[in-house]
Parts: C-alpha cells; structure tokens; sequence
C-alpha cells in the first residue's frame, strides 16, 4: 500500500496530519500498539521538522506484510552538518517553533530512537529527505 | 487514579471525553516541550501542560496519552476538542499554577514516570 501527504512549512496547525493518517491505516492492520507509537512518533517528529525549517515538503508511506517505509523529503535549507543535527540539544530552530513544544534539539534523535534504520540525505539550499524503516512485527 | 478523582482534585473542567472518567491513569507527566513528551514509553499516562495549541492534541494523539491537563487557566480551542474527541481523549481545563497542580496530583498519590 502506498500513500503520499503534503507538508506545508510554516503551517503548525497541519503538523501531525500524515501521522495520523498513518496510525489509523495501521491500526487498522492490527498492528501492535507499542510498534504503532515508534512508527507515528518518528513520522510525527519528522513532519514537525518540515513545518520548523523547509518551504514545503511531502511524505511517501509504502507498507507492505512485513515493514513500512517512510520517506520524508522537502524542499528547504538543507543541513550543513547531519552528525552535528542529530546530537541532542542542537537546535536551528526559530523562537515560534519553540513555542509550538519543539525546537529542543530533540527531532531527529527522536526519530532515530524509533525506527529501526534511518537515512539522511540533504543539499544545503535544496533539500533534505530522511528514511525510515520499521517493522511491523513486535 | 481514575480521572474522575483528578477533575476532582484539580477542580478541573472537564471539556471532552466524559465517557472515559472511569478510565485508570496511571502516573503523571509535566511538560511544555512536546518532544519530551514523545519520549516517554508508559501507558495510561495524564499530561500536565501550559501549552494550549493544536501540537499538544497531537502529541497526545501520537504518544497515546490517556488524558491531558491544561493548567494556569489556558482554554482549549474548539479544533484542539475535535482532535480530542476524535482520539478518545479526555481533556481539562485547570485554572491552578503548574506547581499547584502537580502538587496535588502527586499529595493525591498519582505517581510520576520516573
């Protein structure tokens, strides 16, 4: 099964639609709960990326009987330094994402943490595109 | 503690998810930072917050949260309650301070995460 959602940037009261679209297709799969939370959260985090930093972005949801793929991709500033981003507590992010809840420097750690392979890729000036992979059984 | 007894404690107004107020929680969490939030991994969790927006619902939404407390008097907008009642949760309005709050909660015997 296939999906794709749009990610408006800037637009905090969108952030949240495709992991919640995500989780209803899933739960609905019988997936267990405790693996549906990692799915939605790290999709969750990475939607809130885009809104925080990107113009805009899409999402790309391919599961299949065994596992689900994420692809998260956007068009934005980039990230100079992926290994330095994914530290916790590093942080670019601006004064009216934080007061959103975020912007602590916790996103992608976050991610990583619940998935059980993640991949970025990002051109400064163009874009980044995070992947994840998780599987579908506990 | 059932989420009557909280509503209770907190002499909270309950704002959606009625139904649910016999439903057990059992420990609390205080936060503003929704990716604190989404770190933790307990079940049948109640969220203390001063943070009113749309992120917060769907914090709730992704970290499966029971319920959730907005403290220091915030009010809860109407597509916040539509998430809500979308996703069973129950939500309530506190006019206490987060301190306040907390404190009563934790004198009451609700236990917190860690």
């Amino acid at each position: 099964m296939k999906f794709s959602y749009d990610v408006e940037g800037g637009n905090f009261t969108k952030a949240g639609n495709a992991a919640s679209s995500v989780k209803k297709i899933l739960k609905q799969l019988n997936v267990d709960p405790k693996v549906i939370k990692r799915i939605v959260v790290a999709l969750y985090e990475g939607e809130v990326n885009v809104v925080a930093h990107a113009y805009k972005g899409k999402v790309h949801v391919d599961i299949d009987t065994s596992r689900i793929y994420i692809r998260i991709e956007d068009e934005g500033p980039g990230i100079p330094d992926i290994e330095l981003a994914m530290q916790v507590g590093y942080s670019t992010a601006s004064a009216m994402v934080r007061e959103m809840g975020f912007g602590a420097g916790m996103g992608l750690p976050n991610m990583k943490r619940n998935a059980d392979s993640i991949d970025i890729s990002s051109k400064v000036g163009v874009g980044t595109v995070v992947e994840l992979t998780t599987n579908l059984s506990s | 503690m059932k989420i009557r007894k909280i509503a209770e404690v907190l002499d909270a107004q309950i704002i959606c998810g009625e139904v649910f107020i016999e439903n057990e929680i059992m420990c609390g969490f205080a936060s503003d930072l929704m990716s604190d939030v989404l770190t933790l991994e307990s079940e049948h969790l109640v969220l203390i917050t001063g943070l009113t927006n749309m992120q917060t619902v769907r914090t709730a939404e992704m970290a499966d949260l029971d319920c959730v407390v907005f403290v220091r008097g915030k009010k809860i907008t109407p597509e916040m309650k539509e998430v809500a009642i979308e996703n069973n949760l129950v939500l309530m309005e506190c006019k206490y301070s987060m301190f306040r709050t907390i404190g009563l909660l934790y004198e009451a015997g609700l236990n917190p995460v860690y």
